[in-house]
């Protein structure tokens, strides 16, 4: 598998481990053909996670993760990819439906949008919030007292 | 079809037009709402009792775990992981504690992962106990509740003599366990064992033929197996519509390899199979208990871990079996005593998905039955 990824997508491609896990960092402009590749000739028919990693001082802030697992192979593998703060992927919904959620919630905590998405908005912080909290730039006790002071009428949520 | 904010009038004029309109309700279930298991507002779209479909609004309970996480050392971390999936506190900690000792590249030792097994599926057991009473009681059979609350009560007072604690426990530390077990420890749950095998054919007495159980169960919330791999569901839902896929058989961690159970399926993936799979699932838990506890081996309980833990830069994912399916932990190391990112993969959230498909077509009240098989706890859901 390794080797037919090296020999279509060459320098975009880095096949990685540690601790005994695999996983890929890909280029950008390959996460499309990456990802249905995966699903549709490699069996990895079970899009386990997907998540983010943000780095502020990088130029491409944020590291993309997809957590793939294969029934058939019984394997797993993540793919990562890096971009840029304002940058957008391209959604994974019509691969795996079950994108659906994951993708909601790394644009709810990070402000990632997923292009082609069905319903990209927030999942689990109310419509209205602003700011993305697991940004290392958003503080832990940082909150939207705009939000908090007109929708539950108090001063402060600390 | 009229403007749905419009109600159509009464037409006497032309009597063979339907008296009423048959037009779409759209209705708000909870958040706050006995049976939805914690706080999770579903909006349902009706036509009459069918449900067209709907839409999951969660987050109530959001506390910023990964957050949190990300501001604690590895060590300060570890109790909150309890708080996710309260009914599955052990387990939650034995997927932590297990992914941290992949990133210091350190193994517990053999006893330690004996008493980890045996708490964990005592835990199961719990869980499913937990599950089982609430969702009869969402059904409307009163009985079961009291039965595997009681019995539940058993396995509480292991982990209180154990550990202290009864439902957040707090079992497990990185590298093994905190405490030796106490005397009398493979007596009780010797004890506890015996105890509790006929108890789960009260419950099957109580539920597995009885008619009513049967008729609000049987094709109730069905799922195929293709559409629980798309959508990712784990756990027994996955296991119920006939894949035979359980991560304690197909990677298996702490020492699991050394049993002898077997994965429980179904063939329908309806509410009823999900009941069948998760019954069949607390004997095997029995079954890998029983082993557990006869060949305790005698030696440490704690690896060789530094005091102060800054595991080296990079990055695991590691997940366990928990009841509800594939509860996963992706880590994020740079070198430092704090996570740089800690994300949690709850099977609760990735289940709560499904709920979509599982009920478009059926009625009303099968919601309920549907939210009650999916087995979710809130507070995983929204971390």
């Amino acid at each position: 598998m390794i080797a037919k990824f090296r020999g279509t997508y060459g320098s975009g491609f880095a096949p990685l481990t540690y601790a005994g896990q695999n996983y890929m960092v890909v280029d950008r402009s390959l996460i499309p053909d990456t990802l249905r590749v995966l699903r549709n000739e490699e069996e990895f028919d079970y899009c386990v996670d997907i998540t983010a990693v943000h780095y502020p001082k990088r130029e491409k802030q944020f590291d993309v993760v997809w957590v793939l697992y294969s029934f058939a192979r019984n394997e797993r593998i993540r793919v990562t990819t890096q971009i840029m703060d304002g940058e957008s992927l391209p959604s994974s919904v019509s691969i795996w439906s079950g994108a659906n959620w994951l993708e909601r919630e790394v644009y709810d905590m990070f402000g990632i949008n997923f292009d082609g998405h069905p319903d990209m908005k927030r999942i689990l912080l109310p419509d209205g919030w602003k700011g993305h909290p697991l940004r290392k730039d958003y503080g832990i006790l940082q909150q939207d007292n705009e939000w908090v002071q007109i929708n539950l009428g108090i001063e402060s949520g600390q | 079809m009229t403007d749905s904010n419009t109600l159509s009038h009464l037409d006497l004029e032309t009597p063979e037009k339907p008296f009423l309109d048959a037009n779409e309700l759209v209705i708000n279930m909870g958040p706050q709402h006995p049976a939805t298991h914690g706080v999770l507002r579903v909006i349902l779209r009706l036509d009459g009792e069918k449900v067209l479909g709907l839409e999951c609004v969660i987050g109530y309970l959001h506390r910023g775990v990964e957050k949190i996480g990300e501001h604690r050392t590895y060590t300060m971390f570890n109790p909150y992981v309890d708080r996710m999936d309260y009914v599955a506190a052990v387990s939650n900690g034995l997927g932590y504690c297990e992914t941290v000792e992949k990133l210091l590249f350190v193994e517990a030792p053999p006893r330690a992962q004996h008493v980890r097994v045996i708490l964990t599926e005592l835990n199961r057991i719990a869980s499913h106990q937990l599950w089982l009473g609430t969702h009869a009681l969402d059904i409307g059979a009163i009985t079961p509740l009291f039965y595997t609350f009681r019995d539940r009560e058993e396995i509480l007072k292991i982990y209180e003599k154990y550990c202290g604690a009864r439902l957040t426990t707090h079992a497990f530390r990185i590298g093994g366990l905190q405490y030796e077990t106490y005397a009398g420890f493979e007596k009780d749950v010797s004890n506890f064992l015996q105890f509790f095998r006929p108890k789960i054919d009260e419950y099957e007495e109580l539920l597995t033929t009885n008619r009513i159980w049967v008729e609000r169960t049987r094709n109730v919330g069905a799922i195929s197996a293709e559409d629980c791999i798309a959508l990712g569901v784990s756990g027994p839902v996955l296991r119920a519509s006939g894949v035979k896929w359980d991560l304690r058989k197909a990677q298996p961690y702490a020492n699991y390899k050394n049993f002898d159970f077997e994965i429980p399926t179904g063939q329908n993936g309806d509410t009823y199979d999900r009941y069948l799979v998760r019954i069949a699932e607390m004997r095997q838990s029995v079954r890998i208990i029983e082993q557990a506890v006869g060949a305790l081996p005698e030696g440490p309980i704690m690896a060789k871990v530094p005091k102060v833990m800054k595991p080296a830069a990079g990055e695991v994912y590691h997940s366990i079996e928990a009841p509800k399916g594939e509860l996963g932990y992706f880590i994020v190391s740079d070198g430092s005593t704090q996570p740089y990112r800690m994300r949690v993969r709850p099977p609760s959230f990735v289940n709560l998905q499904a709920l979509e498909i599982m009920c478009r077509g059926q009625l009303v009240a099968d919601v309920i039955a549907v939210i009650g098989t999916l087995d979710i706890v809130l507070g995983e859901v929204d971390r």
